[in-house]
């Protein structure tokens, strides 16, 4: 007896919304940035459910490019966190209040 | 119960566990840790949801190359300092959690009545659930997205370089021509 779709899809809910109250909640920018990619992985889970539950692989497809587009956002978003942090000596993201340098 | 369902009921606790406890955890690379474990908790939520392509690149890409990133930039701007708890605006820490339960709750409403929770969907998929299949279909309908993906790995790469790429002080008269360039050091 297979597990019912909805119980990861449930899941994949929770994680997403762990995900929306840590971007909300934390001030470190990495963690904040962390949260962001909890999200992704919740939003992830739900489109390979739906996969399963409608035996369609476009799913799975798109959850691979979902994967690429997040390891280029990871890249990017590092280095601005890692160009912002030799300017101001700060992840907190109250610090940077301002649109420059 | 069958072993499915009893992997799931193991994974499904840890999966959220740690989630949350990444949410609590004030050390970044405690928090980057937990995170990590999330990632393959998915991963095996993959593999029961027949996709072991997905598994393995979950693996490989998020748990593998880009948690190694995360903690790679956390040790190199030492950053591995507990976070402060001071909260600038009132209330938002309370608002946050409870906005965010009536987000699930909606959701969960969203999925009860959309899907139903005894939805199991078909034995098999349409086009088989092997990887054979899966790359069938990327590489006959989604053939143009896919390199689409290639540019933007490119652009990323070269985004990272030019954004991170710090201009080199002007070189002393005659030192430094051999010397390794130096490695940016953790305050």
């Amino acid at each position: 007896m297979r597990t019912p779709v909805a119980y990861f899809l449930v899941v994949s809910a929770a994680l997403f919304t762990i995900g929306t109250v840590g971007v909300l909640v934390r001030r470190n920018a990495l963690v904040m940035f962390m949260s962001v990619e909890l999200q992704l992985n919740g939003v992830n889970l739900a489109l390979v459910a739906f996969s399963r539950l409608h035996g369609d692989l476009t799913g799975q497809v798109l959850t691979f490019f979902s994967l690429v587009v997040a390891a280029a956002e990871v890249v990017v978003g590092l280095a601005i966190i890692v160009s912002v942090f030799r300017r101001r000596r700060t992840a907190n993201v109250d610090d940077l209040a301002e649109l420059r340098w | 119960m069958s072993a499915e369902q009893i992997a799931f009921w193991v994974f499904a606790p840890i999966s959220v566990g740690s989630a949350i406890g990444m949410l609590l955890q004030r050390n970044a690379v405690h928090a980057a840790l937990l995170l990590v474990v999330n990632l393959v908790t998915v991963a095996v939520f993959y593999l029961m949801l027949d996709a072991p392509f997905l598994f393995a690149v979950q693996i490989i890409v998020y748990a593998g190359a880009i948690m190694v990133l995360f903690l790679f930039v956390i040790m190199l701007l030492g950053v591995d300092r507990e976070e402060a708890l001071l909260e600038p605006l009132r209330w938002q820490r309370t608002g946050a959690v409870v906005l965010g339960l009536a987000v699930l709750a909606e959701l969960v409403t969203a999925i009860h009545a959309g899907v139903g929770f005894a939805a199991r969907g078909p034995a098999v998929f349409a086009e088989g659930a092997s990887t054979r299949a899966l790359a069938r279909t990327l590489f006959r309908s989604y053939l143009l997205p896919f390199e689409a993906t290639s540019v933007l790995l490119i652009v990323a790469a070269v985004a990272a370089m030019v954004l991170a790429h710090r201009k080199a002080p002007a070189p002393p008269a005659e030192a430094a021509t051999t010397e390794p360039e130096e490695l940016e050091v953790a305050p």
